[in-house]
């Protein structure tokens, strides 16, 4: 399972990078969504603890309680899609405005306020 | 328990919530700003105050047990730095009243600042890794909203570098976080500092430590990670450039102290010659870039990041002397900034525009605005008894005392290039004869003029009095770097991990 997600996490990187170098702004808006995914894939990985071996949770007698999953990763994950959720409706917005503004979706155009 | 500490949470909160509300009528909401502002300054005053005796100050959200629940913590660092942000964010309201047009303040241009001040105080007062992300992110949303408000064309392009820079900074935060958990099993800051101490592999360690430099160096705009600072910061108005360059990377610097000063502690070591060596690329980079620049606001741009070098060479000097003298500077730099910022824009505001060609000759018509900026860059530069003086000898000598002449040295000549860079908006705005009748153009009101003065009259009142200064910086560097006293303020004598221990059983 971990090797799957280890893969998934890896080719999740690779795609947005691809993506983000790419000279369009609509690739890069797509890379940047494809990295909090890999980002959010990857705390859920972090979650059942090489380390701690179970989660927060304890049962009557002080033993962690069998069949539960770490509860806290999801919630991290919970608040980290929301905020990416509201920020990649605010890019998309942003870039949307821009688009028509500069009248273009080529990375290199965007250099006016570059420019001497 | 000192439940206060969430009041300049609680405050700027409320305050950006009736914003809203009295968004049509302007006075109210002016006054909204105004006053919530004003209770965190004081707050922030009186942290100051109690902090350096009683150390560490700490809340628990909810009531919940340190290593489980989020905690606010207040050390020497924390309270300076809230009343910096609530100071600072004072000055910019009332330059903003002069400044912003009613356009800008019908489109909650006050709840967004008050949702700046609000994420840049959650940052400075929380003592959980996780939360840290999300105050950035507030923090964030707001300087977005803030920077492409209006939505001119280069607003537009700028802000877009903007937002998508500070949003890769961020996602290799939460990447940092997400590894941190899975190494440490926990995300309170004390608790990992604890479990940091005692958990065993180098390697790991050192990567998360390149992850939150890489994450944290970007908000910073440490060189090489600072290329979307000058291509957005000189297109809002002239106020929100100020805060942004008092506020947004110094949160960036903040939060590297306070990762490497309290959880990665034993990473300073490997880090430290690099810090170094960065500082000393960041400062140089940064203020020959301002060389080929002809705008006011863009050679101040690229001065931001030049100082920046200053504070994470106090960090790569890898002590608590070393925290200390780069607090100082940081806290000099965050005032005398903004006060260039507020003084360069009133003249870009009389004249239109900031190109230094189509500028000259405010010396003979606003004396006072010239000499305010001539103090400010004395300051900047360094030059006694102003606070910039006062900063750059701490660093320098600190620098000295620990064998590390080289960036000494680079920290020394870099202030002779920033006085020389800064030389050339004096020549150019103020000294040179104007090709255009300067009697023409309107005069600066005094509501531009005052923000920028009483922060340069700050400064000289800083290097004047710096002992109180340097004393206090002093034990917030050490409070910054003192692991055990951390600890021991937010889980109690025995530590987070036997809290930890103690529940489970």
């Amino acid at each position: 399972m971990i090797i799957l997600l280890a893969i998934a996490i890896g080719s999740l990187f690779g795609g947005a990078t691809y993506l983000m170098l790419r000279r369009s702004v609509v690739k890069l808006i797509l890379g940047l969504i494809m990295l909090s995914h890999g980002v959010n894939l990857l705390i859920f990985t972090m979650g059942d603890g090489v380390r701690r071996g179970a989660p927060p949770l304890v049962d009557a007698n002080g033993q962690p309680p069998a069949g539960v999953a770490d509860p806290l990763v999801q919630a991290l994950i919970l608040t980290a899609i929301v905020i990416s959720f509201g920020f990649t409706a605010f890019v998309l917005a942003l870039a949307y405005r821009s688009n028509q503004a500069v009248g273009s979706d080529d990375l290199d155009d965007l250099s006016t306020t570059d420019r001497l | 328990m000192v439940f206060h500490l969430f009041i300049p949470i609680i405050t700027p909160m409320i305050g950006a919530t009736l914003a809203v509300f009295f968004n049509r009528q302007r006075i109210a909401a002016r006054a909204i700003a105004l006053i919530s502002v004003l209770i965190n300054l004081g707050y922030g005053l009186w942290l100051m105050s109690v902090v350096p005796a009683s150390g560490p100050l700490v809340a628990q959200a909810s009531g919940w047990l340190a290593p489980f629940g989020i905690s606010l913590v207040a050390d020497g660092m924390s309270a300076l730095m809230v009343m910096l942000a609530a100071l600072l964010m004072l000055t910019t309201i009332v330059y903003s009243f002069y400044s912003v047009d009613y356009e800008r303040e019908r489109h909650f241009y006050y709840p967004l600042l008050l949702l700046l001040l609000l994420g840049v105080s959650g940052a400075f007062l929380t003592g959980d890794l996780f939360n840290l992300y999300v105050w950035f992110e507030v923090l964030l949303v707001a300087s977005f909203g803030l920077i492409t408000l209006g939505g001119s064309r280069d607003q537009l392009e700028g802000g877009l570098k903007y937002v998508v820079l500070n949003l890769l900074g961020s996602t290799a935060f939460l990447f940092g976080c997400g590894l941190m958990y899975g190494f440490a099993g926990t995300l309170n800051m004390a608790h990992i500092a604890e479990r940091m101490a005692t958990l065993s592999n180098p390697g790991l360690q050192t990567a998360l430590a390149g992850i939150f430099l890489f994450a944290f160096g970007s908000k910073a705009a440490i060189v090489p990670l600072f290329f979307w600072l000058p291509s957005s910061y000189h297109t809002p108005p002239v106020a929100v450039t100020a805060i942004f360059s008092g506020l947004m990377t110094k949160v960036g610097v903040y939060a590297l102290y306070r990762v490497f000063g309290l959880l990665l502690q034993n990473e300073l070591a490997v880090y430290g010659p690099w810090l170094t060596l960065l500082a000393g690329l960041t400062m140089v980079i940064g203020v020959l870039g301002a060389v080929a620049q002809m705008n006011v606001r863009r050679i101040l741009s690229f001065h931001i990041i030049s100082q920046i070098g200053y504070s994470i060479m106090g960090l790569g000097l890898a002590s608590a002397a070393g925290l200390a003298a780069g607090l100082v500077f940081t806290a000099h730099v965050m005032i005398v900034k903004m006060a260039l910022f507020f003084i360069g824009g009133a003249a870009e505001q009389i004249n239109g525009t900031g190109d230094l060609k189509k500028m000259g000759g405010l010396a003979r018509r606003e004396p006072l605005l010239a000499l305010f900026w001539f103090l400010g860059i004395l300051s900047l530069a360094g030059i006694p008894p102003l606070s910039g003086f006062i900063g750059k000898l701490i660093l320098l000598q600190v620098g000295v005392s620990q064998q590390a002449y080289l960036i000494t040295a680079v920290a020394a000549g870099t202030s002779i290039l920033t006085f020389f860079s800064m030389l050339k908006i004096w020549n150019e705005v103020f000294w040179k004869k104007s090709y255009e009748d300067v009697n023409l153009l309107p005069r600066v009101p005094l509501g531009l003029l005052a923000p920028g003065a009483a922060l340069v009259i700050l400064s000289v009142a800083l290097g004047l009095l710096a002992g109180p200064l340097v004393d206090y910086n002093t034990i917030a560097g050490q409070q910054a770097f003192d692991r055990g006293a951390y600890i021991t303020a937010v889980c109690g004598v025995d530590g987070c991990e036997a809290v930890y221990r103690a529940a489970l059983k």
